[in-house]
């Protein structure tokens, strides 16, 4: 039973990861200047890296004899779980599937999620789980640069031109329905809880508003709660597997290789 | 059983000259000894043939040249004659730049990559990272700007120095 938790739990850290490197990623050749090309791409690095641990350990549960999760499906690799699982199979909360929009759209997502993994990872260092206790540290130090990176441009955009700030105002009404999800723990967070290896999210929450309005407050936009946002109405369901429409089309590209050649290899 | 221990001791330091040779793909100048990513080797004898163990960590999760380094580790040993090669990674305790050794540091800045500062230094959120000071790699300089967070690989950053105004990377302290 606890497998069963600790393998959701494990994909849901994975997916994450995977689905907001891919939507980077589309970045690549098309960003505003080469340096920041280079930097959001580099990002997309660093979270594929973190995604392929978490697969490599989630495979590794999978694999391992177990009635309830691993009956009959065969030799799971890190490959097979990103390529070769359905749009409700994955388990990434809707922020991260969210359309790249703008630069600024782009930006405040990354902002957004790096706040939270953040403080998600500095607590996942203390799981009783040594595998995601070690993946947790590792990751931490890279969603570090994360975090220093987009919050820079959360200030350059806010506190820069009409232009940049109107776009970067554009972007908060898009993407704030889907902060509240990072903090509604699904069934197998919770259940992550009492087991002791998992993180309670909705106990980040105060310190993630905290940062983001440290952060607002020099790119001189308003409290990210307040304007029209007090309680506003937050999307939930991606970690139940429950997508927007935007997560198909993601790993339509994603997986279009292994789905029309399977097995294929380069 | 002292016998033994000797045989696999000398096995060992072998092992260790011969990884001194295994370079960073990216950063060639830089052998995986300097770039303290070897954690531990381990040598066992069976059957006359012996089982080598290199425990390695990752510098980097994404790091694409990870793939390589465990390639290129195998070749070495082999062309060395040690057919039975165990590659196992850790993640815990983390890499940091910590663990490069100073001659790896001072063997970057020879190849002009700013080496990286003592962790305790940056390694932060705060904004701006106004109070790091990199030294310019060509002339010494501490009077230099960042330009990007993120250089022409995930480990660096992009750097000008305002002195001799060349450009240069900044391998960031992690």
């Amino acid at each position: 039973m606890t497998k069963d938790i600790l393998y959701n739990y494990t994909m849901h850290l994975a997916d994450n990861a995977l689905i907001l490197a891919q939507r980077n990623s589309e970045w690549c050749g098309h960003g505003p200047v080469l340096e920041q090309d280079i930097a959001i791409t580099n990002i997309s690095l660093d979270l594929i890296g973190q995604a392929r641990s978490l697969y490599q350990y989630a495979a590794e549960l999978i694999n391992a004899p177990s009635p309830s999760i691993g009956g009959g499906r065969g030799e799971a690799t890190e490959d097979s779980l990103a390529y070769l699982r359905d749009v409700r199979q994955y388990k990434n909360c809707l922020l991260v599937e969210q359309p790249n929009g703008d630069w600024a759209q782009t930006i405040l997502r990354q902002f957004f999620f790096s706040t939270y993994q953040y403080l998600l990872y500095q607590q996942l260092q203390k799981s009783t789980d040594d595998t995601l206790a070690a993946i947790a540290e590792k990751s931490l130090k890279e969603v570090t640069y994360h975090v220093r990176w987009s919050s820079e441009w959360v200030v350059r955009l806010g506190d820069g031109t009409p232009e940049s700030h109107g776009r970067l105002e554009n972007a908060l009404e898009e993407l704030w329905m889907y902060t509240g999800e990072l903090f509604a723990p699904a069934t197998y967070e919770a259940e992550a809880v009492t087991a002791g290896f998992g993180v309670e999210v909705s106990a980040l929450k105060a310190a993630w508003e905290q940062k983001v309005n440290e952060i607002f407050g020099e790119a001189t936009l308003p409290d990210a709660a307040a304007g029209g946002r007090e309680g506003i109405y937050m999307q939930t369901g991606g970690k139940e597997g429950v997508h927007s429409e935007q997560l198909g089309y993601i790993l339509a590209e994603l997986q279009y290789m292994q789905r029309a050649y399977p097995g294929a290899e380069w | 059983m002292a016998d033994v221990n000797t045989v696999t001791n000398i096995s060992v330091q072998k092992i260790w000259s011969i990884l001194g040779e295994v370079c960073d793909p990216e950063v060639p100048v830089l052998s995986v000894i300097d770039l303290g990513i070897i954690r531990e080797v381990k040598v066992t004898t069976a059957n006359e043939a012996a089982l080598v163990e290199v425990v390695i960590t990752p510098t980097y999760s994404g790091c694409p040249a990870m793939d390589v380094i465990r390639m290129n580790i195998r070749m070495e040993l082999l062309q060395h004659d040690y057919k039975n090669v165990q590659i196992t990674t850790v993640l815990s305790p983390a890499w940091t730049t910590d663990w490069m050794t100073e001659a790896g540091k001072e063997k970057l800045k020879a190849y002009g990559i700013a080496p990286p500062n003592i962790k305790q230094q940056v390694c932060n959120t705060h904004l701006f990272a106004e109070d790091e000071a990199v030294q310019c790699p060509h002339c010494n300089s501490y009077n230099t700007r960042r330009i990007s967070e993120f250089g022409s690989t995930a480990c660096k950053s992009l750097h000008q120095c305002n002195d001799c105004q060349e450009p240069f990377d900044y391998f960031k302290c992690h």
